[in-house]
């Protein structure tokens, strides 16, 4: 199955399964998680079913495209049910089914793994499922977004896209994957991955990196103050991305490593609380909706 | 008639390391709920696997035992009247029990006669206590809990199925909205939802839907395919008994298999391999009969052998990924220097207040030259030690050391020796971080012992100079495990040198730096009281009794080897009757000493024979004690003072120290002063709880 049909595959079951549909967020970002359809919708008590395929980007794992597993930008399938179905694992192996992946040839793990995002200052606990020894996706029962408790808590299901397109396409190197009909991974990737590491490592402008990390954290509270959760939170992403190319090109120093979390972080916890106020304020319209 | 009971509670994946743990506590708790509710069984038997903890009780009576209880009253003067006849206290205390006067006896309790009556506590059904397993249920304690879906209820894991049954009959209760019932679960993917008709059948019953739930036997049966896979590729598998049992509680129903990957890897480091199979997939790895690693692994399936290939493949894909990773990284980190990594250091923050790893370099290096110093080392040690020291931390900058932190120290040994350093500054680099645990090997190199001193001291001295003090479980730095660490090493070491010397270069060290010291007495005092615990505690490993430590540490901890030999030779003086009168003896003079400053001796102040015996004795075995202290030698030293002990006794008992003439009195007080400060010298004897018999 190539990339492509896999993606639509995972779509239309997650549709079925009563999921909204989404297209990737707009914004740099280095995890699906970090999606406003994560990170804010996962926050209070209205209910929230997504689906939604998030390009990620990681400039510290660009690799020039030369290492055959790490890439600058990888793909991930992010599902978010809250409150989680009691049923969620079965829902879970279901998905692996529609891929072609019968359980009974294969050893599927559900092995511990309490992730956590100090930067975001989300936590959650769950697994990391094993597919013969490999870890295909993030299973994560949120327990506290932004600083604040999950509650009712969502699940989180991450699937690596490439992780597990390199199982069922049975390939060692990503960049052979193949995407469609004969266009490969390395047809449509190769070069932005060199790129970007070579613009991560080596080009970028440091000086106006560390200008645009001050303004766009400056735009993020100022925008904030005047209640506009979401494009606030959009520079909160920017602020992140930013300092995700800082930290790879190895400019900021561990000290000022913790100095730059703790102020993304901040901004996350006030923006977090600002988007739970204002849902409140809105009278958690998608909670009516559900009861009506 | 008894029947017997089983309850289960089906839940999502449970982390190994909870496993057993869980199901000890189900089996304590069951057995003390039974008893508290004097309902009697025959056997008590638990399960687990990673989706359920169960409990099976064998024959539990159908009712609870029937009780006499005596229940107590007023006493006799209240319950009875002046003319013997029952009072309206008496009457009201046997109705409220539900009895009549006829009942009442009497019982002594102290001496005062109380009215008691006997009641009979009729014994309930055993169906309807057993809702109350709920209570158990959710008193299991877990390392870590979790909320889910809309529950406030807090578990380790969501809570999916419950079974409860009292022989056919299901127990009816729930649990964070689950309903008990008498179905479960299968393997996940081999099997199928169960009914049980009777408690007994839960083993055969899931065991035909391909569940073990004896995690024992399926240790065992994991264990015995390993020994046929042994026999069969003529191979050793090592049992690492943690592995063993993380995975016996990965799995339900255990399929050992075989993988392999490619030779060429054979050529990374044994404990990059060995991680990688280890800590990371969870495999055993596979040595040939000469003990040499093997290009194979030994994996654990969830399930049976079906397409047992594809999953070997797919094993030893992610594990072949994991070692190209590592194999570039190998090859990467070489292409560099340790003047590279060295480099490197100075932008890496060891702590904030403390500065970057070059600080910290710099500070060890001096630290180390000190200490070589105090041992007197020739110039040959010294350099190498130093060298150690310099380039004790250049792996924490190298690529593997990044991916595979817990290698540090190892990866540093490999790499030195590749970069041409000496193979045994090479060792003491892996060295000083010894030892690793509170009870880890110690380094075996001098060189190694001596950094690894002098890393850990510059760790404790900084961080209580910044004021991270450990206290109570927070200790995030291990500032105790490391002074143990030191202490157990100047002890092997049998070095000369005393800790408070150690700990006085330590501070001096960050004189010159930035760090701002508040109050430098409250520095040393915690600094010595911090170190005084960690000796007290390995004292006390070496059943040392508290007072004896105290004893032979009241005045600081010295040189920590003889300090070590004092506790025990007092340690068994402190019982041995034929030490009482030596104790005895140099207790008193302990006692008397300090009432003068003076210390000088005039020998033609002496008045007794008594006198000038004490003064002689104490001059003949002056040289031979000094000369036994500075030998550590805790046995001769105290026979020395052993010989004080009758011209001790012999003065006490025929002079008066406080004699009226001052002159007679001071050189009296003098010569005692002389005596205590020499035993002093070896331990305040005073502070010992002396427990020799009659």
């Amino acid at each position: 199955m190539n990339i492509q049909n896999m993606i639509l595959t995972l779509q239309k079951y997650w549709s079925n399964q009563n999921c909204i549909l989404m297209q990737a967020y707009d914004v740099e970002k280095g995890a699906g998680t970090m999606s406003p359809m994560t990170l804010l919708r996962s926050l209070g008590p209205e209910p929230w079913n997504v689906a939604y395929v998030e390009p990620s980007r990681r400039p510290d794992d660009g690799r020039y495209g030369e290492n055959p597993n790490r890439l600058y930008q990888h793909h991930q399938f992010q599902v978010i049910m809250k409150p989680s179905p009691d049923n969620i694992q079965e829902l879970y192996l279901d998905s692996l089914k529609a891929l072609g992946i019968n359980p009974l040839e294969h050893d599927i793990r559900f092995v511990e793994d309490n992730w956590e995002n100090p930067t975001l200052g989300a936590a959650g606990l769950g697994w990391e499922v094993w597919l013969d020894g490999m870890e295909i996706t993030q299973f994560t029962y949120f327990q506290q977004i932004g600083g604040l408790e999950a509650n009712p808590v969502a699940v989180e299901l991450t699937y690596g896209i490439e992780r597990l397109a390199s199982y069922i396409q049975n390939k060692e190197n990503v960049f052979e994957l193949e995407w469609n009909n004969g266009v490969t991974v390395h047809d449509i990737f190769y070069q932005p991955e060199f790129e970007h590491s070579k613009y991560t490592f080596e080009e970028s402008n440091t000086e106006m990196l560390f200008d645009l990390f001050t303004m766009y954290e400056k735009e993020a509270k100022a925008t904030m103050e005047k209640g506009l959760v979401f494009p606030a939170y959009d520079y909160v992403l920017k602020c992140s991305h930013t300092f995700n190319l800082l930290d790879a090109k190895g400019v900021i120093s561990v000290t000022e490593r913790t100095g730059y979390i703790s102020r993304i972080r901040n901004l996350a916890r006030k923006i977090a609380k600002a988007y739970v106020a204002e849902r409140e304020r809105l009278g958690f319209p998608m909670l009516k909706k559900e009861e009506k | 008639m008894a029947k017997n009971v089983l309850f289960e509670i089906g839940l999502e994946e449970l982390p190994a390391r909870f496993i057993d743990d869980a199901e000890k506590q189900l089996y304590e708790k069951t057995a003390k709920w039974l008893t508290d509710l004097r309902i009697s069984s025959d056997n008590i038997k638990t399960y687990s696997t990673p989706r359920r903890l169960a409990v099976l009780v064998q024959n539990m009576e159908e009712f609870q035992e029937s009780v006499e209880e005596e229940v107590k009253g007023p006493s006799e003067s209240i319950a009875k009247d002046s003319e013997g006849n029952w009072t309206k206290a008496a009457i009201g205390f046997t109705k409220s029990q539900g009895k009549t006067v006829d009942d009442i006896y009497f019982k002594e309790v102290n001496g005062i006669s109380y009215i008691y009556v006997k009641k009979h506590i009729e014994g309930q059904k055993t169906f309807e206590l057993l809702p109350e397993f709920k209570n158990i249920i959710t008193s299991i304690q877990f390392g870590k809990n979790m909320r889910w879906s809309t529950q406030t209820m807090r578990y380790a894991r969501p809570i999916r199925w419950l079974v409860a049954l009292y022989g056919e009959e299901v127990v009816p209760f729930e649990v964070a909205t689950v309903k008990t019932g008498n179905k479960t679960f299968g393997h996940r993917f081999l099997g199928n939802e169960i009914t049980i008709q009777e408690p007994q059948q839960y083993e055969s019953l899931l065991r035909e839907e391909y569940v073990i739930v004896d995690s024992n036997e399926r240790e065992q049966m994991i264990l015995d395919q390993i020994k046929n896979m042994e026999e069969k590729e003529n191979v050793m598998i090592p049992i690492d008994k943690d592995l063993l049992n993380e995975v016996r509680n990965l799995v339900e129903y255990p399929t050992v298999f075989v993988g392999s990957f490619e030779e060429e890897y054979l050529k990374l480091p044994s404990e990059v391999l060995i991680t990688s199979m280890k800590e990371h997939q969870r495999y055993f790895p596979v040595m040939s009969n000469d003990n040499e690693l093997l290009a194979k692994f030994i994996g654990v399936r969830n399930g049976d052998n079906q397409s047992i290939s594809t999953v070997v493949k797919g094993n030893e894909k992610v594990l072949r990924a994991r070692l190209s990773d590592a194999e570039f990284f190998y090859e990467e980190d070489q292409k560099q220097s340790i003047d590279f990594y060295l480099e490197k250091l100075q932008r890496v923050v060891f702590q904030e207040k403390l500065g970057t790893y070059s600080d910290k370099v710099n500070r060890v290096v001096s630290l180390t030259k000190e200490i070589c110093n105090e041992l007197h080392l020739d110039e040959i040690t010294m350099n190498k030690a130093i060298r150690v020291a310099e380039i004790s931390k250049f792996d924490l900058m190298t690529n593997m050391v990044d991916e595979f932190t817990e290698l540090q120290g190892i990866i540093g040994e490999k790499y030195a020796t590749i970069f041409g350093e000496d193979e045994e500054i090479a060792k003491a680099i892996r060295e000083h971080y010894l030892p690793k645990q509170a009870n880890g090997d110690l380094p075996e190199t001098q060189i190694g012992s001596i950094v690894s001193i002098a890393d850990k001291l510059d760790t404790i001295v900084g961080c209580i100079l910044i004021g991270l003090v450990p206290t109570g479980s927070q200790d995030p730095y291990g500032l105790r495990r490391q002074a143990t660490g030191i202490l157990r090493i100047l002890s092997d070491k049998k070095w000369n040198i005393s800790l408070e010397s150690l700990l006085e270069i330590a501070k001096s060290t960050y004189k010159n730096t930035e760090i701002e010291i508040h109050d430098k007495a409250e520095v040393t005092h915690t600094l010595k009281e911090f170190f005084q615990h960690r000796a007290s505690y390995l004292l006390k490993e070496n059943n040392v009794e508290s007072d004896v430590i105290q004893a032979v540490t009241d005045n600081g901890i010295g040189v920590y080897v003889f300090t070590e030999k004092k506790a025990r030779v007092l340690s068994e003086k402190r019982n041995d009757p034929n030490f009482k009168s030596i104790e005895e003896a140099l207790v008193r003079v302990l006692n008397l000493a300090g009432k003068t400053e003076n210390m000088n001796i005039d020998t033609k102040l002496f008045e007794t024979e008594s006198e000038k015996v004490l003064f002689e004795t104490y001059q003949n075995i002056v040289t031979d004690y000094n000369h036994a202290l500075n030998n550590f030698d805790a046995d001769g030293a105290l026979l020395q003072l052993s010989h004080l002990s009758n011209p001790i006794h012999d003065f006490f008992d025929n002079n008066m120290v406080m004699a009226d003439d001052d002159n007679v009195r001071n050189n009296r007080l003098a010569l005692v002063n002389h005596i205590a400060n020499m035993i002093k010298n070896y331990a305040e004897l005073t502070l010992i709880e002396w427990k020799q018999h009659q």
